[in-house]
């Protein structure tokens, strides 16, 4: 008997009892915390949600209600607009301060923090000391402003300006955070390279264009992919809102997320909140795919 | 030329921090009428901070919800880091995939399903509802795996061959040799939690139990427009991040340039 037990448990045996045993903790909680949630989240949808927790099969009633419903379009169009001006607001911003820092200047290692200064902070607090600083007429933007002649404005107020203050807002809090990531992207660049360029007399631009882009694409890659999804569902695009605006006015700031989370626990349309959520993924899961095919599969090969 | 401007550009974006440290020292007729220096500089907004409402409490609430996440997400991730990257079992890299593949889930998306799961569960208005349903990220997994498989197998061999079970080999070698990136993910895991506010807003309504970002949020709703007493609370809540951040700034610097590695 001592005998088949020995043979049964080989060193491989072992070692998938172990590799099941580590892995077990985190594939548990990774399972009921979010992929359970996922699959719900698609079949969350077909069912309307009472306020004591009743489920109704509806099949594609909610969807139909999206379709007719003007605030959900309005907000896919403010989550548009906010995409397509965030994405390369961060890719140039963190781009150009990657660029800036790398710089041998006295106290670099100073301004680099003050760059990603703002990131570390919290953004209920960055949503909060910017919300006073756009006060109308006597904010500190405000002031500033009419300081060098230029007018003041209502820079939350108006629904025209508001998206701008917070897309201006928001490049101000993850600037810092690109810039990291492009920092790293730029030190792997060989030195090598930019010295044959100066040796043959290439000019700066050119230094630029044809060593740093193509020896960037990777990381441009990354910075692309990682913007654009958190510019749909990341968590600035939930908290800033909710405590700057609570996306108005007139709903001017009204980005899906905040839409979704407004239509759940403010108004307890679960269904139809979960029914916008799997149009909110879909999306997602359609624009990596896009992204990863003009990339060819994000694989770069450099020279 | 370049020099000024870096410089300039630096402060100028750094000014809005120093102007909320500026206004939380001011007393409320002078916010919006002085500068960046308080004319009567007065530490009356942080008493009342801190006298009016229960804040120190909020303070170790958000303490040890974000620390209790961090070092069970530490643990739970360097052990299937290890085991993802050192020990050979079917359907490893399947498995690894299907985690990697939830990446692209983030809170926001699943904020709905999950609240309907948890409140299920029973774990509303409690602290293992705030800190057991965000533990769990790819994230961590991933980088930890990335860690593991660099360092020298010979080390793992050698412990094997002298008879240590797995666990004595993760516990007395593979942990303390990823002290690095151990301490790196902790500090960013730590900040992100303690700045946390979607899920304890949706999580939580009992006010015993509030963690910061959603105490000066809802701050915000009860004293609408006193500025100095939001500004006196915000400065309190950034003070642990910006203190995190000064000491630990290279950690940090150093998880956010490994993710990028991908």
């Amino acid at each position: 008997m001592q005998q088949a037990g020995r043979v049964f448990w080989t060193r491989s045996r072992k070692e998938t009892l172990a590799a099941w045993l580590f892995i077990f903790p985190d594939c548990i909680g990774l399972l009921v915390f979010v992929a359970i949630p996922m699959v719900l989240a698609l079949s969350l949808g077909f069912f309307s949600v009472d306020g004591f927790g009743g489920y109704r099969f509806v099949g594609l009633a909610n969807y139909n209600r999206m379709l007719r419903d003007p605030l959900f379009m309005k907000s896919l169009g403010v989550t548009v607009v906010y995409v397509l001006c965030l994405v390369p607001g961060l890719y140039i911003s963190g781009l150009g301060l990657g660029l800036l820092v790398r710089q041998r200047i006295p106290l670099i290692g100073l301004w680099r923090s003050l760059f990603f200064m703002p990131y570390v902070v919290s953004l209920v607090v960055v949503a909060l000391i910017w919300k006073v600083m756009l006060i109308d007429k006597v904010g500190f933007i405000n002031r500033i402003l009419e300081l060098i002649g230029l007018r003041g404005r209502s820079w939350l107020g108006d629904p025209n300006l508001s998206l701008g203050a917070v897309l201006v807002v928001t490049i101000w809090f993850l600037m810092g955070y690109y810039m990291i990531i492009f920092l790293s992207g730029l030190q792997d660049i060989p030195r090598e390279y930019y010295e044959a360029a100066r040796i043959d007399g290439a000019s700066s631009w050119k230094m630029f264009t044809q060593i740093t882009l193509p020896l960037l694409r990777p990381t441009s890659f990354f910075v692309v992919l990682v913007s654009t999804v958190s510019a749909v569902s990341g968590s600035q695009a939930f908290d800033l809102i909710y405590v700057m605006t609570n996306g108005g006015p007139a709903n001017s700031t009204s980005l899906v997320i905040f839409y979704i989370y407004q239509q759940a626990f403010k108004f307890n349309s679960y269904g139809y909140a979960a029914a916008m959520a799997s149009v909110v993924v879909v999306v997602l899961l359609g624009m990596s795919v896009v992204l990863f095919a003009l990339t060819r599969g994000g694989r770069f090969h450099l020279q | 030329m370049l020099i000024f401007a870096t410089a300039t550009f630096a402060i100028v974006t750094a000014s809005p921090l120093v102007w909320m440290v500026s206004a939380s020292l001011k007393e409320p007729g002078e916010i919006f009428n002085s500068g960046l220096i308080p004319q009567h500089p007065t530490i009356d907004n942080f008493r009342y901070v801190f006298t009016q409402l229960p804040f120190v409490r909020y303070m170790m609430n958000t303490f040890f919800v974000a620390g209790t996440i961090t070092v069970v997400a530490l643990l739970f991730h360097s052990m299937a880091g290890f085991a993802f990257a050192r020990l050979q079992f079917p359907g490893r890299e399947t498995i690894f995939l299907t985690i990697f593949s939830t990446f692209l889930v983030s809170l926001q998306v699943i904020i709905v399903p999950l609240f309907i799961l948890v409140q299920k569960m029973g774990m509303v208005n409690t602290y293992a509802g705030l800190i057991l349903p965000v533990t769990f990220n790819a994230f961590g997994i991933f980088l930890l795996r990335q860690f593991y498989l660099g360092i020298p197998i010979d080390l793992q061999e050698a412990a094997i061959i002298d008879g240590a079970s797995y666990w004595a080999v993760y516990w007395n070698i593979m942990l303390p040799l990823s002290r690095p990136i151990l301490s790196a993910l902790a500090v960013f895991f730590f900040l992100v939690n303690w700045n946390a506010f979607l899920w304890p807003l949706t999580i939580t309504n009992d006010q015993n139990l509030w963690l910061v970002q959603l105490a000066i949020a809802s701050f915000q709703g009860q004293y609408s427009a006193a500025w100095n007493y939001i500004m006196a609370a915000s400065v309190v809540v950034a003070v642990p991040t910006l203190v995190l951040f000064f000491v630990f700034q290279r950690q940090l610097v150093e998880s956010i340039k490994t993710s990028g590695i991908k």
